[in-house]
């Protein structure tokens, strides 16, 4: 399995200009350098910082498939740090969430360290004299929050504002979308094992050629229910949210794409699935105190589809809801979905963004269940022979090389290629 | 009405069920039921807490619909299931209002061409008796690891 790692002109052959060869998806060597260079030296996201409200509480994930607990220090700031004893390599928390106190005690010997990693003490000292402990704590990893978001990066790497730029401005459309600017991890987060490669996922959020055959069979029957109800007769939020997903080539093509360097972007520049929801004059009320009726007017008027912070994490501002890729294997990946309380804003938020998380992306929505069976049938059609190649050719213009930002219509599959050029820029050795 | 009534009814609603005979089914719920599969256990809230399945009777409906819809891709080939259940008990009861709690912990299998999935789970029915026949207003079912990574659950528990 060094056929990749021993000739970088073989790798960097993977992705052309409009088209990438299936070993990006199902070959595990290719897998295991995209863990070691692609997600270990760009931005990663761990979770929220109002996961970790209070000094002690942490949470754990695996990030780049390895172990990492993110934790608020007793400075009362966030830390990300590796999940491993400098002992015997002992997970020193295994659960998912909880508060540790002022310390971690590792289980198997009593090892404890600082809330920042540090070690603090070891049982019965006397006779580890020379075990090189100067550095041995937790490792730290470097890490950076924006407006909550904790995101980390375990490798040398470029720094954050260089990495996502604008992209950001999706995250900022989220957060301001809280009459107080502010976001709280709410309601439990799905966990949907996919037996595919992440990138099959993460390419399929903009994706928009997709929807209306994939999701016809639910879309479509969603649709048909409501047909021939009364005009007055208020739509049910479920219908509401279901139905755009039969929309036609022509709306997915005039929500328009965006795409920024280093693989992030997103679809609905102009609008998308979510804009035709009913409003909430409550919640619209409260916006409108809070910014400005222009303001508030051009917060919620921005509604875009998925922003891909490539590679890890997925966001819907105009829903409150993200999606995290945690790979696991070239085949296996689990699909992390999380929702938001918008604070200052009435329950009823809350409840538009859970049902929507239930209804796509639960392990039991019937939108998700067709979305993975496409990609798994993918991750084992690509063996067949006669064709290595896995076309993005959709819209591709030679100039489009030459820009760093481009805004495109939105059934092209311009943000597959701006993924997979960041992917080769960063799986170089 | 009898235990041994309530139970029949119970093991009748898993039998429809397995034997995909899901229009029947969809019957014996009441105009304002819930199916509720939870996301963590002792959840109380369906709203504000994410939750694997929180159906009425629309969207039971739209999942039954589609079931037979030929460009339902994830089910060619289609799932099958198989409830094997506990006795069920009655855990409340009241005769009164005509209304009944019901508890059942149940293995599930479903099985897609070479996949098989299982899982041990309780089933809580609210049963209500309306002109001489029960109907569910609520099934919840608590699936014992549902809050692990799940891959795809197709069919009910």
């Amino acid at each position: 399995m060094r056929r990749y790692r021993d000739d970088p002109g073989a790798l960097a052959g993977l992705v052309a200009d409009d088209r990438v060869h299936r070993d990006v998806y199902i070959d595990p060597e290719v897998f295991q350098l995209e863990m070691e260079r692609l997600w270990s030296r760009t931005w990663i996201y761990v979770g929220h910082a109002s996961q970790v409200p209070q000094a002690g509480d942490f949470i754990t994930a695996d990030i780049a498939a390895k172990p990492v607990i993110m934790v608020r220090h007793t400075d009362g700031k966030v830390r990300v740090l590796m999940n491993r004893c400098a002992h015997k390599g002992t997970k020193v928390v295994y659960d998912v969430a909880g508060n540790t106190g002022k310390t971690f005690r590792c289980p198997y010997h009593a090892w404890t360290y600082r809330t920042d990693g540090t070690l603090l003490n070891i049982p019965l000292k006397s006779g580890y004299e020379g075990t090189r402990l100067e550095a041995q704590g937790l490792t730290p990893i470097a890490h950076e929050t924006y407006r909550g978001f904790v995101f980390a990066r375990l490798a040398d790497g470029p720094g954050f504002r260089e990495y996502f730029g604008d992209s950001l401005s999706s995250i900022d459309n989220l957060a301001d979308r809280s009459p107080e600017g502010e976001l709280e991890l709410a309601g439990g987060c799905l966990r949907y094992l996919h037996n595919c490669n992440w990138k099959m996922f993460v390419e399929n959020l903009n994706d928009t050629m997709h929807p209306m055959i994939v999701h016809a069979s639910s879309a479509g029957t969603a649709k048909k229910l409501w047909e021939g109800k009364p005009a007055d007769m208020p739509k049910p939020m479920a219908i509401e949210q279901y139905a755009p997903f039969a929309n036609d080539y022509k709306f997915f093509d005039d929500m328009g794409v965006r795409v920024y360097p280093h693989g992030h972007g997103f679809s609905g520049v102009n609008f998308s699935i979510h804009s035709a929801y009913s409003s909430i004059p409550e919640y619209e009320e409260a916006m409108k105190r809070a910014y400005g009726e222009e303001r508030a007017k051009q917060i919620l008027g921005t509604v875009r589809h998925n922003t891909v912070y490539y590679p890890s994490l997925t966001i819907k501002g105009a829903i409150q809801s993200i999606r995290v890729a945690r790979p696991l294997a070239a085949d296996k990946t689990v699909i992390e979905s999380w929702t938001f309380r918008l604070k200052g804003a009435p329950a009823k938020l809350l409840e538009r963004t859970v049902m929507y998380n239930r209804l796509i992306n639960s392990p039991m929505s019937v939108v998700g269940h067709d979305d993975l069976h496409c990609y798994r049938s993918a991750q084992e059609g690509l063996a067949a022979e006669g064709n290595e190649w896995v076309s993005l050719h959709r819209n591709f213009d030679p100039a489009e090389l030459q820009r760093p930002e481009i805004t495109s219509n939105g059934t092209s599959e311009i943000s597959m290629r701006n993924q997979f050029r960041a992917w080769r820029e960063f799986m170089a050795p | 009405m009898s235990d041994a009534e309530l139970a029949r009814f119970i093991y009748r609603e898993a039998r429809l069920l397995d034997e995909k005979r899901f229009d029947e089914w969809y019957e014996l719920f009441t105009e304002d039921a819930h199916y509720w599969v939870p996301l963590v256990p002792g959840q109380t809230d369906a709203l504000g807490h994410n939750s694997l399945a929180y159906e009425d009777k629309l969207l039971l409906k739209l999942r039954i619909e589609r079931l037979k819809q030929p460009n339902a891709f994830s089910q060619k080939p289609g799932s099958r299931c198989l409830h094997v259940m506990q006795t069920p008990e009655v855990e409340k009861s009241d005769a009164a209002r005509g209304e009944f709690l019901m508890r059942t912990p149940f293995l599930y299998t479903e099985t897609r061409g070479d996949e098989s999935q299982r899982y041990a789970a309780t089933a809580w029915h609210t049963l209500v008796r309306s002109n001489g026949n029960l109907r569910i207003k609520l099934k919840k079912v608590e699936i014992l690891n549902a809050d692990a990574a799940l891959p795809s659950i197709q069919l009910f528990l």
